[in-house]
């Protein structure tokens, strides 16, 4: 997958979760939990949606390393040359 | 033949519409079967019939808005074959300015008057011309007045086209006009229900407030283990331990679970924890996790996730908003570092937890970092005192340090 792709993904994967966000106002350096209103339990559905989608399972302790977008976008594309 | 009525789905609730019918006449229902959605300040509802027997007749029609109680459809059958979940939110909260509303519907209870006048949908005739002069039976007379049926609408079936008792009674049981059906969620009309519910809890209920600071860190250290050995649908959220721990410590204080109505508490016979939800652009809802004191923390995860979709989307039902007997509430990590709640009238209490964070803490005489939450207790004074409330939230936060337990 390109980088867009990752970044369209999580972000289709997002308005899974919260139909109302606009992935138009998306911006790289957003924090998606601010961006979105994301809860905890918002958070742990993407990290759930992502797993199932890409079978990248991302531990607890790597949670605050997809917060940002652009950090999420570069976390999945390491984590699918692994997979 | 049994009555379905419209429930009070909250202390805040006076009447609700009749959004859609999930059944028609001469369809079989059983006890817990959804037979309805309705739309209410909180959103559309799904609405249980906790009766066995056949459909014999609706009497509302879809888009009708009528009062808590309003009878909406009977059933042939075998009566009341259970009791509804208790509805521990049972007085509906009159406003200034809005008709009073009847208490909440019991399966066996008998035929409240409906209290909202009613217009008629379908005239059996043409009405009488403006002017004229009724001929209206004194029964009917009495009757239209008791139950505010409009006399001029009505064509008689009577001598001389008077209008008889049958004819008020017949018009009585024809659905109202009203408008539409909104679908989705109105969150002004909910503000507007959130405001209700506070203000009478502020009015009636005597508040004190208790704050306590729990060491996490134990219970952050279990989950964490925990959760490294499960994939991500399987993990559980801090939430879930909340939410074990403050049931487990209402089994144990009972005083904190029940309803305080008519001038006396009751404790309830188990613990149903309304968990609070944030909706998303506002507003606020607290459905039941049924049992919450006896279900595993996977169990409770799911339920969570479940009552959060659902609640967010739409797909409620009816019985997880009327059988919370308390509320707890979590912030999350993205809130405030406490909670000073507002009690959910009828019932008592209301547990709150803070942002969990990592803060300097003392322990053995050290100070060390530690994942700290302020856990509070919003209570009811009527019913308890400060220092039962201190050995509650002691309760709850003993079983925290101990997360095996849960």
């Amino acid at each position: 997958m390109t980088d867009a792709e990752i970044r369209a993904l999580i972000l289709q994967l997002i308005c899974d979760i919260a139909p109302e966000a606009d992935p138009a106002t998306a911006r790289d350096q957003d924090d998606i939990r601010e961006a979105f209103d994301l809860d905890s339990m918002d958070f742990v559905n993407l990290v759930t949606a992502i797993h199932k989608r890409t079978k990248i399972n991302i531990p607890e302790s790597d949670y605050n390393k997809i917060f940002v977008l652009k950090n999420a976008v570069a976390y999945l594309r390491d984590a699918l040359t692994r997979v | 033949m049994s009555e379905f009525r419209m429930p009070a789905l909250g202390a805040d609730m006076e009447a609700g519409t009749l959004a859609e019918w999930h059944v028609k006449v001469g369809d079989r229902v059983k006890s817990g079967d959804i037979v309805a959605v309705v739309e209410t300040q909180k959103g559309a509802i799904e609405v249980e019939i906790f009766l066995d027997g056949v459909v014999s007749e609706l009497l509302v029609g879809e888009g009708q808005r009528v009062p808590v109680g309003t009878v909406l459809a009977e059933v042939n059958g075998t009566g009341a074959a259970q009791p509804a979940p208790a509805p521990p939110i049972a007085v509906a909260e009159t406003v200034a300015g809005a008709p009073p509303a009847p208490p909440a519907p019991q399966p066996s209870q008998q035929a409240a008057e409906p209290v909202l006048s009613r217009a008629l949908a379908t005239p059996s005739g043409p009405p009488a011309p403006a002017g004229a002069r009724l001929r209206v039976t004194p029964a009917a007379r009495r009757r239209a007045a008791a139950i505010h049926v409009e006399l001029s609408n009505l064509k008689g079936t009577g001598v001389d086209g008077a209008i008889r008792l049958a004819d008020v009674e017949a018009a009585a049981r024809r659905p109202a006009p009203a408008p539409p059906a909104k679908k989705g969620l109105d969150l002004a009309e909910m503000r507007k229900a959130i405001a209700a519910a506070m203000a009478r809890s502020k009015r009636e209920i005597p508040h004190y407030y208790l704050a306590e600071t729990v060491d996490l860190s134990p219970a952050m250290e279990w989950l964490e283990r925990f959760n490294l050995e499960r994939p991500p649908p399987e993990r559980i959220l801090p939430a879930v331990l909340f939410l074990k721990a403050s049931a487990l410590a209402l089994r144990e204080w009972p005083q904190f679970n029940g309803a305080y109505e008519n001038g006396a508490f009751t404790a309830a016979p188990a613990v149903h924890v309304g968990w609070a939800i944030a909706l998303r652009g506002g507003g606020l809802i607290a459905p039941a996790i049924r049992d919450a004191d006896q279900r595993p923390l996977s169990d409770l995860m799911a339920a969570m996730r479940d009552l959060v979709e659902r609640a967010r989307r739409g797909g409620l039902r009816s019985s997880e908003l009327t059988s919370p007997t308390v509320t707890v509430t979590n912030v999350g990590d993205r809130g405030a570092e406490t909670v000073t709640g507002i009690i959910y009238p009828p019932q008592v209490a209301l547990v709150g937890f803070g942002r969990a964070a990592l803060r300097p803490w003392v322990v053995d005489g050290r100070v060390e970092p530690r994942m700290l939450v302020s856990l509070s207790l919003a209570a009811d004074h009527r019913v308890t005192d400060g220092h039962i409330g201190g050995l509650f939230l002691a309760s709850i936060a003993r079983r925290l340090q101990e997360p095996k337990s849960l």
